[in-house]
């Protein structure tokens, strides 16, 4: 026990000194999160359009005015016929072209209808997409006050309410998403390197002739990186909770625990990595590139899961924060107990285990 | 010119020797692009709805028929009560309820009006948004059914002024997610590739020792770091060659513009990758610590650079911070040029702004590299 201990001041002894990697390794969560909290959104605000009005009548002001005043669009310039449409496209700043047909006030006055198209640059999907139903939505208003006369019976009413997240801000979905993108990378990368690092510079003969066993220095390396993970975690939460103005409504306990759990999942993964590589670099790139994009895209951080193909769905199931991501929403935005999330907090738990048991038996006790 | 070919030797050498790195280099790039380009979605579908039906007549079962039919929802199931639904919304099982209240025909025929309630899960606020808008389109053609059959002649005839519009998706008719994420994504992976692999490269001389020999050996500064570099630029050239014909073959990504014109841009982005990656480089004294502040500039650029969420959302400080950042110019010209067959006079702002930041990077990157340990 004595020599264990030892060990860990050693661990401990190497982080702190490293000053530069130690400013790093607090400075830039802070500063991730800080950026990224307010920076990221996926609610499409601002988008620059055009309108070709070919009438320009009374009503097609209104509506352009309309338009205008909403916080969706900013109307960009008025073009005056049709070729234009391409021009303006490959510049790539305006996302949307509206054409209001001729005589748009007469015909909607004389035949009671009139159209409107709504012509977008899908190469975005999403932006186009979302463009149109705005659109509608904003002629939707219109159309109900021009007729606010005319009584029509029989109408089904959805009333929707928007739980969890009443004001639907995007801060509540992704703070979440960076939080745990964050706490995986350090983790794991910060790990990834501390046993490739003595095999590189030689330094691991010494470990081996020592009478530590296996799981010992494995241990001992992981412990200094728990209680760093932890300073950032806290750190983490703090900012959310006072700056983001996240909710915690279940325990705080409970997040705590799952957060612990969580750093030591993404340790282990980094262990598992330094353990099978040979090199710093190698270990490196495997958990920067092999982590960073699939971590990314398939966690629910950024796209559902649920649209995703059911292939990517069941691969989306080996990535340790899809599960973390789904417990911080559970319990700070729900409210939820473990009852409601000991399926994901056991997949987390055996994630662990296996990635440890591999590290273990992986571990080599000889030089190639 | 015969100095620098032979950096250059060693340095192909010392990639091609190591067995580890070279899938890593390779294969998890193209790997990545093939798999995660089918999971960068925005589409909303599959909507695990379900609904609390109190009426229970045939008319309320058709609604809920409307719903099973939308390629939209996906109707998990229904529950006797409300209670019980909003405990399975909690452990996350369903992410939208329908409530059918009682008497909901009756109410409809005689009161001429009736109410639903819909609870949506809001987290992902934007989704919450257009499964929205999902649901009301929905129940907006059932009740123009409704009112077609439930018309009584003592209603008065009425007169509604209608707008309509008729969206149309140019370049992209099918709204097909791939053909834009495909080439954003290729762009993510190549700016890592090159930017870990430079920006580890001399640091690593330096951690292991062997840059005293660079050091006192007789080859300048500026043969040493064409020669340091130049190999990851090919390499660059190489990732993007591989990921633009997968994009062909697998994807079908169109690629209306000229290609050309990518390689063109592409050798000139390189630049700015891997200056930064030397730059990082000559400033850190571990590999540890060059692989920390790369992978932090690389997290800010990919999710700062307008691939997964719109830039034109961000407040204002935020949209002038993503100026300085390459990889959006990078995925802003590779739509373009692919998407829409964008001339070189439509990405002139993006390329001179491209062209002063290499000539920045590397100017730095050559100023601060100095020939003592």
């Amino acid at each position: 026990m004595k020599r264990f201990i030892g060990f860990i001041k050693k661990e401990f002894y190497h982080i702190f000194r490293d000053k530069r990697s130690l400013f790093i390794l607090f400075g830039m969560p802070i500063a991730q999160i800080m950026l990224f909290g307010f920076a990221i959104t996926n609610e499409i605000n601002n988008v620059d359009i055009a309108i070709l009005d070919k009438s320009k009548d009374a009503t097609t002001l209104e509506i352009i005015n309309k338009i205008s005043s909403s916080k969706y669009f900013s109307v960009e310039q008025l073009i005056n016929n049709e070729s234009e449409i391409e021009p303006v496209f490959k510049k790539g700043k305006v996302k949307a072209v509206l054409i209001f047909e001729k005589d748009f006030s007469k015909k909607l006055v004389k035949e009671n209808n009139a159209t409107l198209q709504i012509i977008t640059d899908a190469t975005d999907p999403n932006t186009a997409n979302t463009i149109s139903n705005y659109t509608n939505s904003i002629l939707q208003k219109y159309q109900q006050e021009i007729n606010k006369n005319i009584k029509i019976p029989y109408q089904i009413i959805p009333k929707s309410r928007m739980v969890f997240n009443p004001e639907l801000k995007s801060v509540f979905m992704f703070v979440p998403g960076v939080m745990t993108i964050i706490l995986m990378l350090v983790s794991a990368m910060m790990t990834s390197i501390s046993i490739t690092r003595e095999k590189e510079l030689g330094t691991m003969e010494i470990l081996l002739v020592s009478p530590l066993k296996p799981f010992q220095v494995i241990i001992g390396k992981v412990v200094p990186y728990i209680f760093l993970s932890i300073i950032n975690a806290i750190v983490i939460v703090l900012l959310s909770i006072f700056v983001f103005k996240m909710p915690v409504q279940g325990s705080l306990f409970l997040l705590a625990f799952e957060s612990i759990l969580f750093i030591i999942t993404s340790l282990s993964l980094g262990i598992l990595i330094s353990t099978l590589s040979s090199t710093q670099q190698t270990a490196m790139m495997i958990s920067l590139m092999g982590l960073m994009l699939p971590t990314i895209l398939l966690s629910g951080f950024i796209f559902p899961v649920s649209s995703m193909p059911i292939p990517l769905q069941i691969i989306s199931n080996i990535i340790p924060a899809k599960w973390f991501i789904i417990i911080l929403k559970g319990i700070m935005l729900k409210g939820v107990g473990i009852s409601f999330i000991w399926k994901e907090t056991s997949f987390l738990l055996l994630m662990t285990m296996i990635f440890i048991a591999i590290s273990v038996k992986k571990y080599k006790i000889r030089l190639e | 010119m015969k100095t620098i070919g032979y950096i250059i030797q060693k340095e192909f050498k010392q990639i091609f020797r190591n067995k580890g790195m070279l899938p890593i280099i390779f294969i998890m790039p193209i790997l990545q692009l093939v798999i995660l380009s089918n999971a960068a979605t925005f589409e909303i579908r599959n909507i695990k709805f379900s609904y609390v039906d109190h009426d229970n007549t045939s008319f309320s079962r058709a609604l809920i028929d409307k719903f099973k039919a939308s390629s939209y929802f996906n109707v998990v199931t229904d529950f006797p009560s409300e209670k019980i639904a909003s405990s399975e919304m909690l452990k996350g099982n369903v992410d939208v309820i329908l409530e059918i209240p009682h008497y909901f025909e009756r109410d409809l025929s005689k009161d001429k009006k009736t109410d639903l309630s819909v609870i949506i899960n809001a987290i992902d606020g934007a989704a919450a948004g257009v499964e929205n808008v999902y649901i009301n389109q929905i129940v907006r053609s059932f009740n123009k059914n409704a009112i077609a059959n439930l018309m009584q002649p003592s209603d008065k005839n009425y007169n509604v002024k209608t707008i309509d519009s008729i969206p149309s998706f140019w370049y992209n008719e099918t709204l097909n997610y791939k053909t834009y994420m495909v080439p954003g994504i290729l762009v993510l992976l190549v700016t890592m590739i090159t930017l870990f692999l430079s920006g580890m490269n001399i640091v690593r001389e330096k951690e292991i020792g062997t840059i005293e020999q660079m050091n006192v050996t007789p080859i300048k500064k500026h043969q040493f770091i064409i020669g340091k570099l130049f190999p990851f630029w090919i390499i660059g050239f190489g990732l993007l060659t591989i990921g633009l014909i997968l994009a062909k073959v697998i994807f079908n990504v169109p690629m209306i513009g000229n290609l050309a014109l990518i390689y063109f841009f592409t050798a000139i982005y390189l630049l700015v990758v891997l200056g930064m990656g030397f730059f990082i480089s000559n400033f850190t004294d571990t590999q540890q610590q060059a692989m920390f502040i790369s992978w932090f500039f690389i997290v800010i650029f990919i999710l700062m650079s307008g691939l997964f969420t719109p830039i034109e959302s961000m407040p204002q400080w935020a949209q002038h911070l993503t100026d300085f950042n390459p990889i959006k110019y990078y995925v802003e010209v590779m739509r373009m040029v692919m998407l829409k067959g964008a001339s070189f006079k439509d990405i002139l702002p993006q390329f001179s702004i491209i062209l002063t930041y290499a000539i920045v990077m590397n100017g730095l990157a050559v100023w601060s590299y100095k020939k003592i340990a």
